[in-house]
């Protein structure tokens, strides 16, 4: 309840603002006039979050601020919670929502589905950043809610087949997964009475009930986050849905389950947690970051080998269970995985997005009849290469030194092996990234009469543009290691709640 | 065992799994099912503190009912975005083609009047309806009862009309879209009014509290009345019509 | 006590069974009702838990209702996906050009 501490009066701005755009995008009828609103709001939102991107230097920061809305105060009524963790994310998706926006004011021009985008869009933006400031259980679970059924109706607006069944699975598993969630929710609020983070994370001790209720919240978040048995529907959904969208479910959707995972399992419910389930959990990823690779290098299709590539990169952020799990390097491990997170969620964005660009330019995106495309899409190219450089790890670019700093904990907590999954697992990103780039840099000496296929839509150079800020994001973040690391470090770690937080 | 997971739409009753697997599955929930029942009877339910401390600030919810004051005043923000929730469907859900009526109201379409009987009594369970959701939604605040039921049967009434076919509605008229977004902005336009006077979102002036929870569970019974009709209308006539041309047919 | 186990397992057997349901059957209604089964096994675990000896708890019959609200969002979602799937299908067998 220390709403006078710095930033806290504008901190339910960041879910009342996409709300209020969802609504304003429903109402509007001038198709050009949504366009607009929607780059408006995005600006909003980026500038009511900025004074913790300007004040971050000095280290006048509250570790993690709390917000009681409706004036109650957990455990009667639900707060916000914001800490360096939080703060990375919500910037982060801040600045992405704002380049995507611009991106689809370009894509859906003159189409008919961007009266339903730009609603569903920000209800979806609304939900993320609901979940990066959730401070209680079951309202977690609404957002959840908000977070899953806005993604399937975005998928669905591509219209085609592929896309409305791809999107019916996604949204039957993610039901699947809030239910077994809500059940372990409910099992904890039976076993401690509350359903506030930092009370849950006082009371918590390790006895079978607890056991329970993280495995089920577990599960039903991981199948939210495709970690590998669980992936099934990820690759057809973010494959077969609008660039812009196929963009954020990659960048930032599958990455909020993520977030509660880690919430749970370093902070909430960390007494239940056993060496045995974060060894589970690591491994799980270490199989993902194989098997992602391997799938992405036999797709056929472009968006699906972006897609599969997700699986893959998922697999690293399971990484941080095992290392920090082994106590002296949580703070380290962690740092490491959310500058993962950043870092992915730039390079995978500018690659669908190009992904996008190739599919719109060429009418199909059938990697085999891409040979040379090269010659006729150099910017989307160009692009797709320098966001491939992130996802490999090569310097200098913001993958690098995520890619290191995990390399640097794994080591200095004696766990080497994890180290050589994260080796392979960018040496087989470069096999599939160079195999798109082999074939689309061929020379094609075309036989008179084959003229390469007309463009079928013409992509405006805002789009590439777009895709270009993005993939230079991805690069610079290699750059400016410093600024992150002190904004997370503004939270000091992800363990805000057990540490007293709620007083 | 999740592979596939693809929706058939043919057989009833074929599984996609074979038999051996799905025994498997069986005795794995069985298995897991067992551990989770054995773990909830051995522990020991938390006392009530929460209901406790909400009894103690009931008085100054603005409401009698304890449900309605943890749905509208202790827990407002989890309502409010449960509305959203809906709204998002409303949306998902909505046509595209702009070639339709420009009014909300439901269009009569006398050609298929010919039920004497279903429509004498809907001449008297539409009124009925009303009355029931107008007195739900008032005694919400005393006894169970409250936005979402009253909205319900609103609703139901609506599906009434609809099933006789001699009504359409008209859901992307300008006037529709006001009704489905109604109940999320008068909550979010309440909840910041409120903030501005006491200098927290969604809390409540004391004194004000009884009329403002009124004023935002009317928008939200309108907006799930209409959210909830919309869905039925829209799935029970869309039949088999592709999304690029199902407007044409709602 | 003896009333609060029985309520509290069944809500787990319920759940139980809608989870089988919804990865063994095929159709697509059959998986819906399988996972709305899921959900009343969860409601009937949390009124369970509401109910204490002196006095009920409002809290988790907060909780059902929102719950029932968000169950009734998401299967309409997912028959509208349905329905248009359907449709998809039937325009592709009514133009195989396409």
């Amino acid at each position: 309840m220390n709403n006078s501490l710095f930033g806290t009066p504008l901190l339910p701005l960041a879910v009342v603002i996409p709300l209020i755009a969802a609504i304003v995008s429903l109402l509007l009828t001038s198709p050009r006039a949504r366009s607009i609103t929607g780059i408006g709001f995005a600006t909003l939102l980026l500038f009511a979050l900025a004074p913790w991107l300007w004040h971050t230097p000095g280290a006048d920061l509250p570790t993690s601020v709390r917000y009681a809305l409706g004036g109650w105060g957990a455990p009667l009524g639900i707060d916000l919670h914001l800490d360096g963790f939080a703060t990375v994310l919500l910037l982060s998706t801040a600045a992405l929502v704002l380049v995507l926006s611009i991106y689809s004011a370009f894509y859906f021009a003159g189409q008919s589905q961007a009266a339903r985008f730009w609603p569903l869009w920000w209800m979806l933006v609304a939900g993320l950043n609901g979940v990066f400031l959730a401070a209680d259980a079951f309202n977690v679970y609404v957002l959840l809610e908000i977070i899953g059924l806005a993604s399937v109706a975005l998928v669905a607006l591509a219209g085609t087949r592929e896309a409305c069944t791809a999107a019916l699975r996604y949204a039957l598993v993610g039901l699947l997964g809030s239910l077994c969630y809500l059940l372990g929710v409910a099992l904890l609020y039976r076993h401690y009475g509350t359903l506030d983070f930092a009370q849950l994370a006082d009371l918590a001790q390790a006895d079978p009930l607890t056991w329970a209720a993280l495995a089920l919240v577990t599960a039903g978040l991981l199948l939210k986050t495709a970690l590998l048995p669980l992936h099934f529907w990820l690759p057809s959904a973010h494959a077969n849905a609008p660039a812009p969208v196929s963009a954020v479910l990659s960048a930032l959707v599958v990455k909020a389950s993520f977030y509660l995972i880690a919430r749970y399992w370093l902070d909430i419910l960390s007494p239940a947690v056993t060496d045995l389930g974060s060894m589970l959990l690591g491994l799980l990823g270490a199989v993902a970051v194989i098997w992602g690779c391997v799938a992405a290098f036999r797709a056929h299709r472009l968006k699906l080998l972006v897609a599969y590539s997700t699986v893959a990169q998922l697999g690293y952020l399971f990484l941080l269970f095992p290392l920090a799990a082994s106590g002296t390097d949580t703070h380290m491990a962690l740092e490491a995985v959310v500058y993962f997170i950043v870092a992915h969620a730039l390079a995978k964005a500018a690659m669908f997005l190009a992904a996008g660009n190739i599919l719109r330019a060429c009418g199909h995106d059938d990697i085999a009849r891409l040979r040379g495309v090269a010659g006729q899409q150099p910017a989307s190219l160009f692009i797709f290469a320098i966001a491939g450089v992130s996802l490999i790890g090569l310097p200098p670019s913001g993958g690098f030194i995520a890619k290191w700093l995990l390399l640097n904990t794994a080591i200095s907590s004696g766990q080497w092996w994890w180290a050589v999954v994260v080796l392979c697992g960018g040496l087989l990103a470069a096999l599939y990234i160079f195999k798109v780039l082999n074939l689309a840099f061929v020379r094609v000496d075309l036989p008179s009469g084959q003229i390469p296929q007309p463009v079928s839509a013409p992509t405006h150079a805002g789009m590439t543009l777009c895709a270009f800020a993005l993939a230079i994001g991805a690069v610079a973040l290699g750059f400016s290691a410093e600024w992150l690391v002190t904004l997370l470090d503004a939270g000091s770690s992800v363990t805000t709640f057990s540490q007293g937080a709620g007083t | 065992m999740f592979r596939e997971m693809s929706p058939s739409f043919t057989d009833t009753h074929a599984s996609t799994l074979p038999r051996v697997a799905r025994v498997l599955v069986a005795s794995v929930i069985t298995a897991g099912g067992a551990a989770l029942l054995l773990a909830t009877l051995r522990t020991d339910k938390a006392p009530p503190e929460l209901a406790v401390l909400v009894s103690e600030q009931l008085a100054t919810s603005g409401v009698e009912n304890p449900v309605t004051a943890v749905l509208l005043n202790f827990r407002s923000y989890d309502t409010l975005l449960e509305i959203a929730v809906l709204l998002i469907v409303a949306i998902a859900m909505q046509p595209h083609a702009s070639s339709q009526p420009r009014i909300v109201a439901p269009s009569t379409n006398n050609e298929s009047a010919t039920n004497l009987v279903l429509t004498s009594l809907l001449r008297w369970l539409i009124p009925l309806s009303v009355l029931v959701g107008g007195y739900l939604l008032w005694t919400g605040a005393y006894a169970p009862g409250g936005a979402f039921q009253a909205g319900a049967v609103l609703a139901a009434a609506g599906v009434a009309l609809a099933l006789t076919e001699r009504y359409q509605f008209g859901w992307q008229s300008a006037g529709a879209q006001w009704l489905i977004s109604a109940g999320l902005a008068i909550f979010i336009a309440t909840g910041i009014v409120s903030g501005m006077v006491t200098g927290t979102f969604l809390q409540y002036p004391v004194t004000y509290a009884a009329t403002l929870i009124l004023v935002v569970e009317i928008a939200a019974t309108v907006s799930i009345a209409a959210i909830l009709l919309q869905l039925f209308t829209r799935l029970a006539r869309a039949d088999v019509t592709s999304p690029h041309t199902s407007g044409a047919s709602s | 006590m003896t009333p609060d186990i029985i309520y509290s397992g069944a809500g787990m057997v319920v759940f139980a069974m809608g989870l089988y349901g919804v990865i063994a059957s095929a159709h697509i209604l059959r998986k819906l009702v399988a996972i709305n089964i899921m959900g009343i096994g969860v409601f009937m675990l949390l009124i369970a838990t509401a109910h204490h000896d002196t006095l009920i708890d409002p809290v988790p019959h907060a909780m059902v209702l929102t719950g029932i609200v968000v169950a009734v969002a998401g299967t309409a979602l997912c028959l509208w996906l349905a329905v248009v799937i359907r449709g998809l299908e039937h325009d592709a067998a009514s133009h195989p050009s396409q």
